[in-house]
């Protein structure tokens, strides 16, 4: 670890927070829809929308009408994009002339992107059509994290109302989320990466004539705007297969802050827009906090694994000053490919710059514990708050029953049906997460998409269902899997750790805004102090350790005491 | 559930035509307009014809030309398209090399690399960047260490001084924005072109 490169992971954290704090302000507005910087130039087409889907934006739905409205929108948009790529050959925008995506591969990307996930079995130059990255990916890119934007609302709103039947209107957050936030915000961003260098163009390839004489056939197309979005709405599917490590879509050290910054600014904000949203600043900045240090905590070990270089390849006359290089760009260096290796698993974007799979095995441990904790350091657009809420609701029980007295969190009594709703939610990542993977190892099936063997084979398996099931999408690349049995397995760890989490978390906004806001009182836990900050991260460490040691101990913890004694496999 | 079918089918077209057509499109003709050099992938001419693009590595095995890094990218056999063999800086095909830290594969590809490169005598020193592959496989840079490692061998093959070689590639040095961003870097493609400028 050197000076310069912790001095580059500090200016791109400073920076996200200095910008999350207005936009936490912003986008709490935007969601109370109150009047705000926007709305002169939008409300109307607001309006027009609301019209055409036939909507009465001032009518508010129950938690199971706002939940079945996610389901009926989430539905469409699977069976949309999956008919769009089965027949991307008769339609148009096919410059490459790539034929129908088959059966099991298109139904693990349609969820993939539905679930804002972007796990990708499918290589996007050598698979995708222009017309499918654009009118297929490029949406979800938007709507999947713009429904993770209003689902976070929605449990926000149980928390500040009292003894009220509704938490607000789907249709309505969802187009506030989209319209208000995330479309602004990419515009801007898409414009400036294609100022530092990303093309933004129809065309599908390049013909060159290297210096050498030899051809060179460069993929090319409509990336910056597909990037902005990726990143912003913490998605993380590339338009090439190297993903933002390709220097079309991440050109230099600049562009690379911006994009780490892009994925982890909308997220930090939702807990700052938290805080304005129960009218109490110092309850979002504890979340802010909780997660800055899960986050940093990440990016530190990452980095120092990576900058001491591979002891295997110093053996036989390596440099390893320069720190682990394999898979890793040189513009990027192991400071700002751990920083982003920690910011795209701490959100669920999944976006790489670096390859995970060849990381260190204590540099690929962080990213994957990062996923194993359901990633919410700060986490995906939405899905980080209310992620994050359920683990506050988790250490706010744990404390009441320490001192003995019924828990509260903002003022809302937590009984036993918010308890079992919120334990079913956080369970359900163990077991799609281990039992898949048991199931992975005990079949030929499973091992034979290996790309590496021994314990290394085992976390590459781990985690892609760490992967999928927290819908982030990143890899241990190596992996093969654009299988019948991984097309399959993965599309429903992506369906269950998206619908199968979300759907306790609105049972729990819905019984909670029904419930009486009880007046602040001395005898209450308070959470807006370091106490409480402590008592969270306990709670995390504990629930998640405890899950996963014994998985993680036979994968990246053995692999590396191996590699300390020098063997290989 | 079916009383939100209008609503779910309607926005998913509205949004697929404003998210997914507009807001792409309108990005399109703006960078066009107003960036074209960068939205068209930052192409680099010589006597009218494209060499290549700043931002995208070449394959160089000529001792004439500085080498870039291994790369792990494959493309069609052309014997029998169904199979992907080894095709270095394949730039429709990006892609890393997954090898794991203990992987006896990564091991052996380092040493055999090490032999063709350093016990050639091509390089001086191993820069970690000279044998290890990079993420897209197209990594445009090498580092000013593998740079200056393999200036005696290119002067030599140029019948150049090597001085005058070294001085090339510290012209062509990027070093970090304000000292702090960034890492310091060479690119392969404008080096060799300014090599060949030389002569």
């Amino acid at each position: 670890m050197t000076p310069i490169g912790l001095a580059q992971i500090a200016v791109v954290l400073v920076a996200v927070i200095v910008a999350a704090i207005p936009l936490g302000g912003y986008i709490a507005r935007v969601l109370a829809g109150e009047r705000n910087l926007l709305t002169p130039a939008l409300s109307p087409v607001e309006r027009v929308f609301y019209r055409l889907a036939g909507v009465d934006s001032a009518r508010e739905q129950s938690w199971l009408s706002y939940t079945m409205a996610m389901l009926a929108f989430s539905v469409v948009g699977f069976l949309s994009l999956y008919a769009l790529q089965r027949l991307q050959a008769s339609l148009p925008l096919d410059p490459q002339g790539f034929g129908g995506v088959p059966a099991d591969l298109a139904f693990n990307t349609s969820i993939s992107f539905v679930t804002n996930t972007n796990w990708q079995n499918y290589s996007g130059e050598t698979t995708m059509s222009h017309l499918t990255q654009m009118l297929g990916l490029t949406v979800h890119n938007f709507v999947s994290a713009a429904t993770g934007l209003a689902m976070a609302f929605a449990l926000v709103r149980g928390l500040s109302r009292a003894e009220s039947p509704t938490i607000g209107n789907f249709w309505v957050d969802l187009t506030r989320s989209t319209l208000y936030v995330l479309l602004p915000l990419s515009i801007i961003v898409a414009l400036a990466l294609v100022a530092l260098g990303v093309p933004q163009t129809l065309q599908g390839s390049i013909e060159a004539t290297a210096l050498e004489g030899a051809k060179q056939t460069i993929a090319i197309g409509p990336i910056a705007s597909q990037e902005a979005i990726k990143e912003l709405g913490t998605n993380g599917g590339g338009f090439f297969n190297a993903n933002s490590a390709h220097p079309f879509e991440n050109p230099n050290a600049l562009s690379n802050m911006l994009e780490i910054w892009a994925l982890l600014v909308v997220p930090f904000a939702t807990a700052f827009a938290f805080g304005r949203a129960v009218l109490d600043q110092r309850q979002g900045r504890v979340i802010a906090i909780a997660m800055m240090i899960v986050l940093v905590a990440g990016v530190l070990v990452a980095y120092w694994a990576e900058a001491g270089g591979n002891p295997l390849l110093t053996e036989i006359g390596v440099d390893p000053s320069p720190g682990n290089m394999e898979g890793k760009e040189l513009r990027f260096g192991p400071a700002m490919s751990a920083l982003f290796a920690a910011a795209t698993t701490g959100t669920s974007c999944g976006a790489v710059n670096s390859m995970h799979d060849s990381f260190m095995p204590l540099g690929g441990l962080a990213p994957l514990f990062n996923m194993l904790m359901g990633s919410i350091a700060p986490g995906g657009v939405g899905a980080g708050l209310y992620g994050f809420l359920v683990l506050a609701i988790i250490a706010v029980f744990v404390a009441g029953l320490m001192v003995g007295r019924t828990p509260e969190y903002l003022g809302k009594k937590i009984e036993a049906r918010e308890m079992k709703l919120a334990m079913l939610a956080v369970l359900i990542y163990p077991l799609s997460v281990l039992g898949f993977t048991a199931v992975s190892v005990m079949l030929q099936t499973g091992l034979a998409s290996l790309n590496n063997a021994g314990p290394h084979g085992l976390s590459e398996i781990l985690y892609a269902f760490a992967s999928t099931t927290d819908n982030n999408g990143s890899a241990f690349a190596g992996l093969t899997g654009n299988t019948p049995w991984y097309n399959t397995t993965l599309g429903v760890a992506m369906l269950l750790g998206r619908f199968a989490f979300v759907i306790p978390v609105l049972a729990i906004a819905g019984a909670f805004a029904a419930k009486k806001k009880a007046p602040a009182s001395v005898g209450a836990f308070p959470t807006h102090g370091p106490l409480f900050v402590g008592l969270l991260l306990g709670v995390i460490v504990i629930l998640y350790l405890l899950q996963y040691f014994p998985a993680l101990a036979l994968g990246p913890i053995v692999e590396h005491f191996a590699l300390l004694a020098g063997k290989t496999f | 559930m079916f009383s939100h079918l209008r609503p779910a089918i309607v926005m998913i077209v509205i949004f697929t035509a404003l998210t997914g057509v507009i807001y792409p499109l309108a990005i399109t003709g703006v960078a066009q307009l107003a960036l074209p050099a960068q939205a068209n992938g930052s192409l680099i001419e010589r006597d009218g014809a494209i060499v290549g693009s700043t931002l995208i590595g070449q394959n160089f095995v000529s001792d004439r030309y500085f080498h870039g890094r291994p790369s792990a990218t494959t493309g069609p056999d052309p014997a029998d398209p169904s199979k992907s063999i080894d095709a270095p800086y394949n730039a429709s095909n990006s892609m890393g090399s997954n090898l794991g830290p203990t992987s006896k594969k990564l091991v052996d590809r380092v040493n055999a690399a090490i032999e063709a490169e350093f016990d050639a005598g091509r390089i001086d020193v191993v820069a970690a960047d000279a044998v290890t592959t990079s993420a897209s496989g197209l990594d445009p840079h090498i580092s000013p260490q593998f740079a200056l490692a393999q200036a005696g061998a290119v002067a030599k093959a140029r019948k150049l001084s090597e001085t005058q070689v070294r001085a090339l590639v510290d012209a062509n040095t990027e070093r970090r924005l304000l000292g702090v961003i960034g890492e310091p870097r060479v690119n392969l493609l404008l080096l060799n072109l300014a090599l060949d400028r030389l002569q």
